[in-house]
C-alpha cells in the first residue's frame, strides 16, 4: 500500500515527470486494475507481478531488502543468476527467494507502464487525454514550413517494446519525423504503438479540419527550385521530382483520378504504349481515359437503370 | 543589443568577420572572402538597403575600428555592419568560392539535418522565399524529399532568408550534380490495429500514381530515373502501397 509519507508521489506521476517523458500521460488506476487490459502482457514483461505492483505503489520486495533470506538458502544468493530456473521451478519457498534486484525491477516497471500506456491511449479514456495533450502541442509542430505548425502525433513504428524510439506523424503532410530534441531519442515508439494518430484523426475530425485548412492555404502554392527566377524544369535532375508526396488532387480531371485510386493504382498506358500525339503535359488525362473501362461498365449499368425506369413508365 | 561586440579594440588579432561568423546563430554564414567585399561591383545597388555604404564595408573588412566611430553610432553601424554582410553573402554563396565554402558547410551538416524519417539525416540547405530583406525568414531545404524545413532553433529560425538568397540551392545543385540525392518512394499511411485508413491509402495511391506517371514522362524524354542522381531508390521485390 502506499506509504504515509507526505511528499509521497505515486510511481506513475513520477515516471510521467521523468526527463523525456513529457509526451506520455498518466494511465488512470482502474484501467490497470481491469486485468481485461492486460491481456497478454504478463509473458512479455519479466517479474509482472512485481512491476505491476511497483507501478500501482504497493510495497514490492526486491534482492536488496531481503539479503538475509537468500543468505539462508545456498545457492540463491545471486537472484538474477538464477531467474532461469524461477518459471521451472514448482518450489513456492524457492520461488519466494526468486527477487528481482531494484534496477530490474525498474526496468521491468517501465516495460510494463509503457506496453500499458500504448494500450491506454487507444482507449476512449485515454484518446481523450492524448487529445488534450495534443491541443497544448506537447508533442511539438511540424516542422515542414508549408504545415504551418500543425501539431505532431507520437507514434511507433512497430507494437514490438525494444526495436524503434518514438516518431511523430503530421496530420497534415502525412509523413512521420524524428523529435526535434534529443531527449525523446531513447524514447520506446511501442509504448505508443502503431495505431494511436490514426485513431486520434479519426476520433477527432477537428484535426483533419485544421489539416484541411492548412492545405487549402498553400495550394496554389507549389514550391519548386528557382534560379534568377525560373523554375528549374523537372527534366533537370534538381528539378521538382517529389512534388507528388504531398499532391492534393484539385483539378476535376484529378478528383477523377483519385476516385479511381479507390482500391488500387490504376493501370494506366505506358509510355511505350503511348502514341505521339500524347506528347504533352496535358495529355495526362487521355492515358487515364484509355485506361477506365471499369468507369464506363458503371456508366452502363447507370445507363440500364435508366432505361428500366424509362421502360416502366 | 547586448552580444554586440564592441570593447574588444585591445585585441586586434580578432577580425570582424570571425567575429560575426562566431556568433551563436551565425552557423549558416560561410567565410567571405575580402577581396570581394572590397569589389564594388560586387555591392552594385547595396547602398540602397544600407547608409554608410563605405564605411561599413571598412568596419566589415577591419579597415577602421568601430571604437574610432562616435559613440551614439556605434550600435546602428554595427548593426547595419551585420545587415551588409548578409547581403553580400546572398551574392557570395553564388559564386565558385563561395559554393565551394558552403558545399563544406553541407557537407559538416552544418545547416542540420532532414528531420522526416524517409530522408534518413540527409543534410539540409539554407535558402530564401525572397531575395528582398525583411520580407522572410531563412528556411532550410531537403533536396531528398525537395521540402522546405523551419530551423529547428530560434536563433536561426529569425535569419533573414534574403542572406541566402531564392537561387542559392538551385545553383548549388547545379554545381555539384553528385550532391543531388537518390529520391526515396517510402511513403507513410497510418494503420489502425494493422489495417491502414482507406481514404489516406487511396490519396497515397493516387500520390504514387503521381509519380509513375512523372516516371513515365522523364523515361519518354530519355532520361534515366533508376537509381541515378535525381531518380528514384529502385527496391527490389517492393511491394506497391496498396
Ligand atoms: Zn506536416
Ligand atoms: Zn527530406
Amino acid at each position: 500500500m502506499p506509504s504515509d509519507e507526505e511528499d509521497y508521489i505515486p510511481w506513475i506521476q513520477q515516471f510521467c515527470e521523468l526527463f523525456g517523458h513529457d509526451y506520455f500521460v498518466q494511465v488512470s488506476q482502474d484501467f490497470i486494475e481491469d486485468d481485461f487490459n492486460l491481456t497478454g502482457l504478463s509473458s512479455q514483461v519479466p517479474y509482472y507481478r512485481e512491476a505491476l505492483y511497483t507501478i500501482l505503489d504497493y510495497q514490492v520486495e526486491t534482492a536488496e531488502d531481503s539479503p538475509q533470506d537468500n543468505n539462508s538458502i545456498p545457492g540463491t544468493a545471486n537472484t538474477t543468476a538464477t531467474t532461469n530456473t524461477a518459471n521451472t521451478s514448482s518450489s513456492k519457498k524457492e520461488a519466494k527467494n526468486e527477487l528481482p534486484n531494484k534496477a530490474l525491477l525498474a526496468h521491468s516497471a517501465e516495460l510494463l507502464y509503457g506496453l500499458i500506456h500504448a494500450r491506454y491511449i487507444i482507449s476512449k479514456q485515454g484518446l481523450t487525454a492524448m487529445a488534450s495533450k495534443f491541443e497544448r502541442n506537447d508533442f511539438g509542430s511540424c516542422p515542414r514550413y508549408f504545415c504551418d505548425g500543425m501539431h505532431l502525433i507520437p507514434v511507433g513504428s512497430t507494437d514490438i517494446p525494444g526495436q524503434e524510439t518514438v516518431r511523430l506523424y503530421c496530420p497534415c503532410c502525412n509523413d512521420i519525423y524524428i523529435p526535434s530534441s534529443s531527449r525523446y531519442l531513447n524514447i520506446d515508439g511501442a509504448f505508443f504503438g502503431t495505431t494511436f494518430p490514426g485513431l486520434l484523426v479519426k476520433m477527432f475530425p477537428e484535426i483533419e479540419n485544421q489539416c484541411r485548412i492548412r492545405i487549402n492555404k498553400f495550394s496554389a502554392n507549389d514550391f519548386g527550385l528557382k534560379l534568377f527566377g525560373f523554375k528549374v524544369n523537372e527534366t533537370s535532375a534538381s528539378g521538382p521530382r517529389m512534388r507528388w508526396l504531398r499532391m492534393h488532387p484539385k483539378t476535376d480531371e484529378e478528383k477523377e483520378e483519385y476516385e479511381n485510386c479507390e482500391f488500387s493504382v490504376p493501370k494506366w498506358v505506358s509510355d511505350s504504349d503511348m502514341e505521339d500525339a500524347n506528347d504533352d503535359d496535358q495529355e495526362d488525362g487521355d492515358d487515364l481515359d484509355d485506361d477506365e473501362d471499369d468507369e464506363d461498365d458503371d456508366d452502363e449499368e447507370e445507363n440500364d437503370d435508366d432505361d428500366k425506369t424509362m421502360a416502366s413508365e | 543589443m547586448a552580444d554586440y561586440i564592441t570593447d574588444s579594440s585591445s585585441d586586434f588579432t580578432e577580425y570582424w568577420i570571425d567575429l560575426f561568423l562566431g556568433i551563436k546563430g551565425n552557423e549558416y554564414f560561410c567565410d567571405i572572402d575580402d577581396e570581394y567585399i572590397r569589389d564594388r561591383f560586387n555591392l552594385t545597388g547595396l547602398n540602397q538597403e544600407v547608409s554608410k555604404l563605405p564605411t561599413l564595408i571598412d568596419i566589415i573588412t577591419d579597415l577602421i575600428d568601430l571604437d574610432s566611430q562616435p559613440e551614439d553610432q556605434r550600435d546602428t553601424l554595427e548593426h547595419n555592419a551585420r545587415i551588409l554582410y548578409g547581403l553580400i553573402h546572398a551574392r557570395y554563396i553564388l559564386t565558385s568560392r563561395g559554393l565551394n565554402k558552403m558545399f563544406e558547410k553541407f557537407r559538416n551538416g552544418d545547416f542540420g539535418y532532414c528531420p522526416r524519417i524517409n530522408c534518413q539525416l540527409h543534410p539540409l540547405l539554407p535558402i530564401g522565399l525572397n531575395d528582398s530583406p525583411r520580407v522572410a525568414s531563412v528556411k532550410l531545404y531537403c533536396a531528398k524529399c525537395e521540402d522546405l524545413f523551419n530551423p529547428k532553433s530560434n536563433r536561426h529560425a529569425v535569419i533573414d532568408g534574403a542572406y541566402f538568397g531564392t537561387s542559392f540551392p538551385a545553383m548549388f545543385f547545379q554545381n555539384f550534380p553528385n550532391a543531388i540525392p537518390i529520391h526515396s518512394k517510402e511513403t507513410y499511411v497510418p494503420r489502425v490495429f494493422g489495417f491502414k485508413l482507406h481514404e489516406y491509402s487511396q490519396l497515397n495511391r493516387w500520390r504514387h500514381l503521381q509519380r509513375m506517371k512523372l516516371e513515365s514522362r522523364l523515361v519518354k524524354s530519355g532520361i534515366n530515373v533508376s537509381n541515378v542522381n535525381g531518380g528514384f531508390i529502385e527496391v527490389e521485390q517492393r511491394q506497391e502501397e496498396r
